[in-house]
């Protein structure tokens, strides 16, 4: 069953029309992923890639059954849109756009609180790569075939970085569950720790790669929540040893401005929560490897 | 994007918050007409450059006649202020806020940062203003105030209030800081700020509330809607290096190693950088080329790289996705014959199209080191960079 997506799971495609989302509409579809319509405003009633458009999240669900969805509206839109799937029923939503302001993240994730904890949409990103399911389906800008179906989740902030990783796994003949992208930004919709949980109660799911970075608190967050609270094995990577304290390194998040927040505070954090560590951006195969062998022998 | 302590009281001062007379100079004529204009007879000299400590760098003077004020003026405009957060090449001083002098009678910290684990906007506030907030944390910290602001509601005045009497003002202020707590909420929420620090926030001796110092920076992602905070842009406190690139649509940070990196991917970037330090090599940049890299943009790329001159050896990295292994090959191809690669340059090629990739590389008879894993090419940049370092040694 992986985390959060599957075969069954049925997606709208949120600026469905524009070049970006239809291309990656388009490759999600030949992925196997159940791409069940889109909304552009004002395109409602037309048929693109085969699907129905329409003008409104809620007149779309309502037609579809949708219970995901994936946006690749432009940033100064983008937050709207996420609101709108929210209040239109949508359980699942990853957010693409790169470029959303702070303050508009911060409305989301205030927006979102109307919602019960249990009722309130999961959302991924924005500014991320999407997640896979790999051999399933897919809901993000990820290359499919660099994933080999199997029982490692990957949880990450970047995308090119997570694909290393898979890639790296795959040579060795290791697959993956699922792989998510959380995004770039300094206010994301779900964090390490939130992955994290959803692995741990995956019955498809043996243990996790962590893709960290510098800047904020969220990788020592889930130190501390793995450190209670996870039995099945956690391996982690943080990107930036080399990135000097003050200067932003692309992501909007990826600064360090506190302490705890440079790549090396962040290791030892990981270390002492007794998390296996990837000494280097290219050591994930092996290391995963590793971790699984012994695995193994301890069952 | 920061912007210059006079933009910022300047802003400030629009929404209740006071700020001592003071007035813009470009040379050492308009400094003194300026502490004319103000009158009295002693005045603070400031540069204007993008950094704190600027005080200890000799960037703040008190003067007490025209002459010092002229002499001062003199001593800073057109020379670079190299501060502890400015780095060893200094930032350029044009311009001078010239300001009227108070009369201090408490100093206050004040500060409203975007906070990550409230994902909320919080105040900072400590009874200890004048020292930086690192040391406040270290020697006082207890005297630290912290309140979060719900963005659907806004800041409260009872917030204002708890925080006014928290710093120990007298009633008798509380008002005038209530004012100015919520002036500086309405700032950093209408123009989209990510930063605003205020220190010291000053009480002065006839029972004013004064901002002695501000420092403002805005979040870029939401300049396309605040074009009044875009036009104070000052491109000359910027690294060069950087505007260059950001003009171009590239992200780039200019850093003091002699390997050029061109990634796709602020993690891959961040990661290969790592990997270049692990094998012995100093990063020179982080460089995201980004999603959909054309020829042409790889091609800028390395006119981007190549315009420090301390880049020794260039590592290009892209595991493509939404990319293209083999524009990517013609890109670099185009650079080597348009732009001139006169260093040794390593390519590592992964993902979509990268047969074609390596094929388009291989074909071209160019002088290019192939490279399949992030490993090796990490390792033979470095190997590259050192062979050139050993050439130049002799």
């Amino acid at each position: 069953m992986a985390i959060l997506l599957n075969r069954n799971t049925r997606v709208l495609v949120q600026g469905f029309t524009g070049k970006i989302g239809s291309f990656h509409a388009e490759e999600m579809k030949r992925y196997g992923t159940k791409v069940v319509g889109g909304v552009t405003p004002g395109k409602g009633g037309q048929t693109h890639l085969g699907v129905p458009v329409f003008n409104t999240m809620k007149g779309a669900v309502r037609e579809t059954g949708a219970d995901a969805s994936i946006v690749f509206v432009p940033p100064p839109f983008a937050a709207d849109s996420i609101m709108e799937a929210a209040d239109a029923g949508i359980k699942f939503c990853v957010c693409i756009t790169d470029g959303i302001p702070s303050q508009d993240m911060m409305h989301v994730k205030r927006y979102m609180r109307r919602y019960r904890f249990e009722d309130r949409m999961k959302l991924i990103g924005p500014n991320c790569a999407g997640i896979i399911t790999p051999g399933q389906a897919l809901m993000g800008i990820m290359p499919g075939n660099i994933y080999l179906p199997g029982r490692v989740g990957i949880v990450g902030r970047s995308g090119t970085l997570g694909y290393e990783a898979a890639s790296q796994m795959k040579a060795l003949g290791i697959g993956v569950s699922t792989s998510v992208g959380i995004g770039g930004d300094p206010i994301n919709g779900s964090s390490f720790k939130d992955m994290l949980e959803l692995f741990e109660g995956d019955e498809d799911t043996d243990a996790v790669v962590m893709i960290g970075e510098i800047g904020g608190p969220q990788e020592a967050e889930a130190a501390e929540w793995a450190k209670w609270n996870m039995k099945k094995p956690l391996i982690a990577y943080i990107a930036g040893l080399s990135a000097p304290k003050g200067k932003r390194m692309g992501h909007a998040g990826a600064i360090i401005s506190a302490f705890g927040e440079s790549a090396q505070e962040k290791v030892e954090i990981l270390r002492e929560a007794g998390v296996v560590i990837v000494p280097t951006p290219a050591a994930f195969g092996p290391t995963v490897a590793g971790v699984l062998a012994e695995h193994k022998k301890a069952a | 994007m920061d912007i210059h302590e006079y933009q910022a009281k300047e802003l400030l001062s629009r929404h209740f918050v006071h700020i001592p007379r003071g007035g813009l100079a470009y040379s050492p004529e308009q400094a003194t007409y300026r502490a004319s204009e103000i009158g009295g007879g002693k005045w603070v000299v400031k540069a204007q450059i993008h950094s704190g400590a600027r005080g200890k760098a000799g960037g703040i003077r008190i003067c007490k006649s025209d002459q010092e004020v002229c002499n001062a003026a003199e001593a800073m405009l057109g020379r670079k202020l190299v501060t502890h957060q400015t780095g060893p090449r200094g930032k350029l001083v044009s311009r001078l806020y010239i300001e009227e002098t108070v009369d201090i009678r408490q100093e206050i910290y004040l500060a409203f940062v975007l906070d990550r684990k409230a994902e909320r906007v919080m105040i900072v506030a400590s009874a200890s203003g004048g020292m930086e907030i690192e040391e406040i944390a270290e020697k006082q910290p207890d005297s630290i105030i912290r309140a979060t602001v719900d963005p659907g509601a806004g800041m409260q005045q009872y917030q204002a209030r708890e925080i006014a009497f928290g710093l120990g003002l007298e009633s008798n202020l509380i008002g005038k800081a209530t004012e100015t707590l919520l002036g500086c909420y309405r700032v950093f929420r209408d123009y989209d700020a990510s930063m605003l620090e205020i220190n010291p926030l000053v009480v002065t001796r006839d029972g004013n509330l004064m901002a002695l110092d501000a420092k403002m920076s805005f979040d870029e992602n939401a300049l396309f809607r605040r074009p009044e905070i875009s036009e104070l842009r000052d491109k000359s406190q910027e690294d060069p290096r950087e505007t260059f690139a950001s003009d171009r649509g590239l992200s780039y940070v200019g850093l003091d190693g002699n390997i050029g990196c061109i990634i796709n991917g602020a993690g891959l970037a961040m990661a290969t950088m790592d990997m270049i330090k692990i094998a012995g090599g100093e990063p020179a940049n982080f460089l995201d080329i980004g999603g959909g890299a054309s020829p042409e943009r790889v091609a800028k790329s390395f006119r981007a790289v190549l315009g420090d001159k301390n880049v020794e050896t260039i590592l290009v990295n892209i595991f493509a996705g939404i990319n293209r292994c083999d524009w990517v090959a013609e890109g670099v191809i185009k650079a080597i014959r348009e732009v001139g690669v006169n260093v040794p340059l390593v390519v590592r090629l992964a993902g979509t199209n990268v047969e074609e990739g390596k094929r388009i590389l291989a074909e071209s008879g160019e002088d290019v080191i192939v490279t399949d894993t992030l490993a090796e090419a990490a390792e033979k940049a470095v190997a590259a960079w050192q062979a050139v370092t050993m050439k130049k040694a002799g």
